[in-house]
């Protein structure tokens, strides 16, 4: 089972490195971009039976620094 | 004064401070890797080196924060052993909990490296009874994650139990209200970014790191 974690930084926290980006996609000449986040996106390759509880867990005991950042998960378990 | 070293893999100032307590404390530091269970018993100091533990994979310290080591010099902090977290230090402080907020991106991108001047902004606690509040002391940084946040009812809270350890003079990475260094609620815990094992000798380029080290002799023998 394939699961998407996206990490991001919560709104309002600095992030430098969505506003480098923006900067450069400015003097690449696009027009437009009002704002840029950059965040994580981890991939997880899980067994049949990881709950998700188990899926939350990784996400606040080590995946996301939740001081500092937003998590969201996508393909949840389907197992009971 | 007993006293040990965390070694993660990509610690690289485990040795700058593993020779810095052999010289000013008179005994050398246990080195400890990253795996060990245990700490050596009778500690008094735990140091949590500067450098890039795993890499800086995930996010500084985010790995080393759940290594073995760290369940163990949790416990010996809640016991009451002084435990000092320097730069990658610090960021696995607060990683493993030990201390509140997190430490960003530094504000303006760029990797700082040069020496700074700090404000001692309490001069309660065994690692900063040598210096007088409010003194102005120069201290070396390099981080590229110093960038100090925290929520501000934490911040307030950091601020009103005197737990600000230093602060930058002037602001080189963005920290929430200058913030280079914090205790733990007991004050036995310590992080900061700047680097007090860098300025030790005269050849260092100055020795203001020096007192820090003579305050945790005078406190832990």
């Amino acid at each position: 089972m394939k699961t998407r974690v996206t990490v991001t930084l919560k709104p309002g926290v600095l992030d430098p490195q969505g506003k480098a980006i923006h900067h450069a996609l400015e003097g690449l000449g696009f027009a437009g971009v009002n704002d840029v986040r950059a965040g994580k996106l981890i991939e997880l390759d899980l067994a049949a039976g990881v709950s998700n509880e188990d899926i939350e867990a990784m996400c606040r005991k080590l995946l996301a620094n939740t001081v500092i950042e937003n998590y969201r998960i996508e393909g949840m378990s389907t197992a009971p | 004064m007993k006293s040990a070293v965390i070694v993660f893999p990509g610690s690289n100032c485990d040795r700058d401070i593993a020779v810095a307590l052999r010289d000013m404390v008179g005994r050398a530091p246990t080195m400890v890797w990253h795996r060990e269970t245990e700490l050596p018993d009778g500690l008094d100091l735990i140091a949590v080196p500067g450098g890039f533990s795993y890499g800086d994979y995930l996010r500084s310290g985010a790995m080393a924060a759940r290594s073995p080591v760290m369940r163990a010099v949790a416990l010996a902090a809640e016991g009451g052993v002084s435990v000092l977290g320097i730069c990658n230090g610090f960021q696995v402080l607060t990683e493993a909990g030990l201390l509140p907020g997190a430490l960003m991106r530094n504000a303006g991108i760029a990797f700082v490296c040069r020496d700074v001047l700090l404000t001692v902004a309490s001069s309660q606690s065994a690692f900063t009874s040598r210096y007088e509040a409010e003194e102005a002391i120069t201290i070396p940084v390099a981080h590229h994650d110093g960038n100090y946040t925290a929520d501000d009812a934490t911040l307030d809270r950091l601020e009103g139990e005197g737990r600000v350890a230093f602060r930058y003079a002037v602001n080189v990475n963005g920290s929430a209200r200058g913030i280079a260094g914090i205790l733990n609620a007991e004050g036995n815990v310590l992080g900061m970014m700047p680097h007090p094992e860098r300025a030790t000798e005269a050849a260092h380029g100055g020795k203001d790191g020096r007192r820090l080290f003579e305050g945790l002799v005078a406190a832990l023998g």
